[in-house]
């Protein structure tokens, strides 16, 4: 059912961006048509493929690192109040710069090669990750608290036993965020100064002239991206699954429940 | 098993609370309450009036007021670490088994559970044929049995439950009361509880709070647990709620 919806809004699209093709008469080098693009596509298939990977690679050290460390953030902010009331503004203070404005830096600081472009994912993704996890860990319900020092607990195994599995959903909101942006934060990156990539290879094909090489790059990207939202969007679930305790629905649980 | 009870009994102590607790400055309630060791104290009186913050008073939990008065044990030793607390919610983690749930005390304070003695106070309490199911798969009687088996695994001498039965059918009300107080006898208690009933079933003790003081109410002269249907049972319960009406108008 899906499956046949995402292909007729597939069609639709191909015969929307077709018809405007034909209907506005633009020349090739303005707005290729599907045809021209997949023939460029697949002509171009290995140097597309190698700038994907890397592009692919940035964005996915990116999002593990930037999780890392924004997780380890949240958690050192749900366990001190001081860090608390320190750091929260500065963090809120530095999503007022727009981390694209801190590309050029970024590239002068960790070179033309994918470290910049790391950076910028995992700046990007950051604060998504920290803010969202961070909620998760201090929306615990009070009764469990209550529960947990009444038993002597202490703050880190609180943190470890309690807090962390129940902030586990808002955490795998918080990446479904995150995997959103890591490929803008890369590609900026990119588009800022790098000899690889997606990014790289569409401000290549522009000065060129091939737009219809760029507009490839542009859906691989696309796909990319859908992919990598896709498979975050599994984990999330399945994060969501673990924290609330529901067995997976195997076709033997439906039928012993019916 | 006599022995065992007879020796927890002398083991529990009983507990003094006198003073006044007050939010903001404003007063909430001032009390003075003895809950004897070794028995059960009911705790009711109207939504609101602190019933709850003498529970967590005892606890040793923030209240978001003040407390000036003493809270003591009777053998003059320190409550901490003495008390095991269960509420309205059974507060069972939802990616937690069954099992997993009853030893989280352990867990939380870093020691190895005891997971031998966990299945058999799950079998106590009759969850042993779902010690590995989480609690999503329980029905809320079951999930109460088992945020009670936590409760005894923590094995401390006092135990404050804050309207532990409240959300429960009539029927399966009724049956944790008679599984808490079986296992729960010769601890000391204290049950924070809106229902006259459960009071008149359960107390050795009642006391109703209203804002002014804390007052004694007279229990059937049997001890506890007493038949629901006994004359003395009802009486009680009616008159308690009679009682129950005039302080909350």
């Amino acid at each position: 059912m899906t499956r046949l919806n995402i292909l007729w809004a597939l069609l639709l699209g191909l015969g929307l961006w077709q018809a405007l093709v034909i209907l506005t008469g633009a020349p090739h080098f303005i707005l290729p048509s599907p045809w021209r693009v997949a023939q460029a596509a697949w002509n171009s298939r290995v140097v597309i493929a190698e700038n994907a990977w890397v592009t692919t690679l940035e964005v996915l050290l990116g999002l593990v690192l930037g999780t890392l460390l924004g997780a380890a953030t949240a958690i050192h902010l749900a366990m001190s109040k001081t860090a608390e009331r320190l750091m929260l503004p500065i963090l809120v203070f530095t999503q007022a710069v727009p981390v694209f404005a801190l590309a050029p830096v970024l590239t002068l600081w960790f070179g033309y090669g994918i470290g910049s472009k790391i950076v910028m994912a995992v700046l990007i993704i950051y604060f998504p990750v920290t803010s969202a996890f961070h909620d998760g860990l201090t929306r615990v319900d009070r009764g469990a608290l209550d529960l947990a020092k009444s038993m002597g607990a202490t703050k880190a195994n609180i943190m470890r036993h309690i807090q962390i599995p129940h902030a586990l959903p808002a955490l795998g909101t918080g990446l479904k965020l995150a995997a959103v942006y890591a490929p803008i934060g890369a590609v900026i990156g990119e588009w800022v100064g790098a000899s690889k990539g997606l990014g790289y290879l569409m401000l290549l094909a522009n000065g060129r002239a091939k737009i219809d090489l760029m507009f490839a790059s542009l859906i691989t990207l696309a796909c990319l991206t859908v992919v990598l939202h896709w498979a975050v969007g599994l984990l999330a679930k399945r994060l969501n699954t673990y924290a609330l305790g529901v067995a997976p629905q195997t076709p033997a649980a439906r039928a012993g429940r019916a | 098993m006599a022995d065992g009870a007879e020796r927890r009994m002398s083991a529990a102590p009983g507990i003094t609370l006198s003073g006044q607790h007050s939010i903001g400055g404003a007063p909430l309630f001032a009390a003075e309450m003895m809950l004897p060791g070794g028995q059960w104290t009911c705790l009711l009186g109207p939504s609101g009036i602190g019933k709850s913050t003498v529970l967590r008073l005892i606890l040793g939990l923030e209240t978001g007021g003040d407390f000036v008065g003493q809270i003591a044990a009777s053998d003059g030793q320190s409550l901490a670490n003495r008390i095991s607390y269960m509420a309205q919610s059974d507060l069972l983690m939802p990616w937690l088994s069954v099992t997993e749930n009853t030893v989280i005390g352990a867990r939380l304070r870093g020691d190895v559970p005891d997971l031998k003695r966990a299945e058999a106070l799950l079998d106590r309490v009759g969850l042993g044929p779902h010690a590995q199911k989480k609690p999503s798969a329980l029905s809320g009687g079951m999930r109460q049995r088992a945020a009670l088996a936590r409760t005894l695994m923590e094995d401390r001498p006092i135990v404050l439950l804050d309207e532990p039965f409240s959300a429960l059918d009539a029927g399966t009300r009724a049956d944790m009361q008679e599984l808490a107080a079986e296992v729960l006898a010769g601890k000391t208690v204290l049950l924070v509880t809106h229902d006259p009933a459960e009071a008149a079933r359960l107390g050795h003790q009642i006391i109703v709070m209203s804002a002014g003081e804390a007052t004694a109410w007279p229990t059937p002269a049997s001890s506890p647990i007493r038949e629901i249907n006994a004359p003395e049972t009802l009486t009680c319960q009616a008159e308690l709620l009679a009682h129950l009406r005039q302080v909350q108008a």
